[in-house]
């Protein structure tokens, strides 16, 4: 069985493939200079299909999708919709900058693709992710005006569609989390239990900077949270959340990992703090828990010391094999592999520009 | 009169291929060339303004070698113009 890591950097994407998880062998760069904040193969089809978001600071983004690249490497063929596959409609006054996260749908929704964007919004595609629609529940909510960028903007980076209902769930830096029952078409704040130490107490109704949401394997209820700062989970879905950052001998940081199929596996890779957004002591490595965030235990053999970068929200990930593989990558442009849980890792690929994104799926 | 658009080698691939355009007759305005040009080659356009119709802030519009933001913006006319050239401003890293 063939893996496929795709990397979105700041420069282009880049695909790795490995027959054992161990060797890789690269291919490309494609979209050489544009900017690839989001990818993702979507393996619903018969064909697996690559969708990425190429961002030109000349010539603004836009979604680009292939069905033959995995297969051909650099000889296959990108496509886009000659109109903006993303367009706010004249009526909101918006324009988009960039397009932060895509995330197909479960395989009850074949067709059915999310995308999160800057300015705030999340939009809905039924082709396959060839255009999309604005989901108007969302950026007509009343929350919206309150809503303020992070460092790195307003945007919705974090899209949890659910297998078992019409559940989805988003995050946003500022905004929080948020959900709807019915599709997309209501939504509520649930951050109850997640701090904002950059407001006042008591924490608010929605405004945290929520950086990443991750999905347990065993209870689609149960959810993981890597906050600014702190580590928290629910149990019910949002309505509720607890802290988990006792353990963890640091609680900031951007990603937060679980596997698709151990239940409790998780895992964030800590940095110092908020004002210190550099791996502890330098040496970047990651804390796992296998029971659920009670206990944590820091792993990552075959990652580097010396590197005082971050890795991004999204610049890590996991896959579905047995064990789970684990990968992320630096904005020095090394992407690392683990195909034990996280315990050591192998170099992929270096040199590559900023790391923006990996996404790894089986073929 | 006609006008002929002057476009980077990048963008050629979202024109058909061409590094230039000719329209005659000339559309009054610099934004009425970007409605033709959103009409006949929607791609090409979508690079050079966003959907609230504004120039994206790195592309610079020269008509007759004076750029339109010094000018009348997207109203400056191209009645008189010989020649509109697109070029990519000094930014990325």
């Amino acid at each position: 069985m063939t893996t496929l890591l795709a990397i979105g950097t700041r420069k282009g994407l880049w695909l790795a493939r490995s027959e054992d998880r161990r060797t890789w062998t690269l291919d490309g760069p494609h979209l050489l200079m544009q900017e690839v904040a989001a990818v993702t193969v979507d393996v619903r089809g018969e064909r697996p299909r690559l969708l990425a978001t190429g961002y030109s600071e000349h010539w603004g983004p836009t979604v680009l999708w292939s069905d033959d690249v995995v297969s051909m490497g650099t000889a296959g063929t990108w496509h886009e919709t000659d109109h903006a596959p993303i367009s706010f409609p004249r009526d909101t006054g918006a324009a988009l900058a960039r397009v932060w996260q895509l995330q197909p749908d479960t395989a009850e929704r074949p067709g059915v693709v999310w995308a999160g964007c800057e300015p705030t919004s999340l939009w809905r595609s039924e082709d396959g992710g060839e255009s999309f629609s604005l989901v108007r529940g969302l950026w007509d909510h009343p929350h919206r005006p309150l809503w303020h960028p992070g460092a790195g903007g307003a945007a919705v980076h974090t899209v949890l569609p659910s297998a078992e209902s019409s559940k989805v769930l988003v995050a946003m830096s500022t905004g929080g989390v948020y959900v709807s029952d019915d599709g997309a078409t209501d939504w509520r704040p649930v951050n109850a239990g997640i701090t904002a130490p950059f407001m006042p107490d008591p924490p608010p109704e929605f405004g945290q900077c929520v950086h990443k949401v991750a999905r347990d394997a065993g209870a689609p209820d149960r959810l993981y949270a890597q906050n600014h700062p702190g580590v928290f989970r629910s149990d019910d879905g949002g309505k509720a959340w607890t802290s988990i950052s006792k353990d963890l001998p640091y609680e900031f940081g951007f990603p937060v990992l679980a596997s698709p199929t151990v239940p409790d596996l998780i895992w964030t890779i800590p940095l110092e703090a908020d004002v210190r957004r550099i791996p502890p002591a330098g040496r970047l490595r990651m804390q796992r828990s296998r029971d659920a965030g009670e206990s944590w235990t820091e792993v990552g053999t075959g990652l580097p010391d010396g590197y005082w970068g971050v890795v991004l929200r999204d610049a890590a990930c996991v896959d579905a094999g047995d064990p789970t593989g684990v990968y992320l990558g630096t904005r020095d442009g090394c992407v690392y592999a683990s195909a034990d849980e996280g315990e050591s890792f192998v170099e992929v690929a270096a040199h590559l520009p900023d790391v923006l994104v990996v996404r790894a799926v089986a073929l | 009169m006609s006008v002929r658009v002057r476009l980077p080698g990048v963008l050629a691939e979202h024109a058909g291929g061409a590094r230039s355009l000719e329209f005659d007759p000339a559309p009054g305005t610099v934004g009425e060339l970007l409605d033709v040009l959103e009409r006949d080659h929607p791609r090409l356009c979508r690079r050079l303004r966003d959907e609230t119709g504004a120039l994206r802030r790195h592309v610079n519009v020269f008509v007759d070698g004076e750029n339109v933001r010094s000018a009348a913006g997207l109203a400056t006319p191209l009645d008189a113009a010989g020649e509109v050239q697109v070029l990519p401003s000094v930014a990325g890293g």
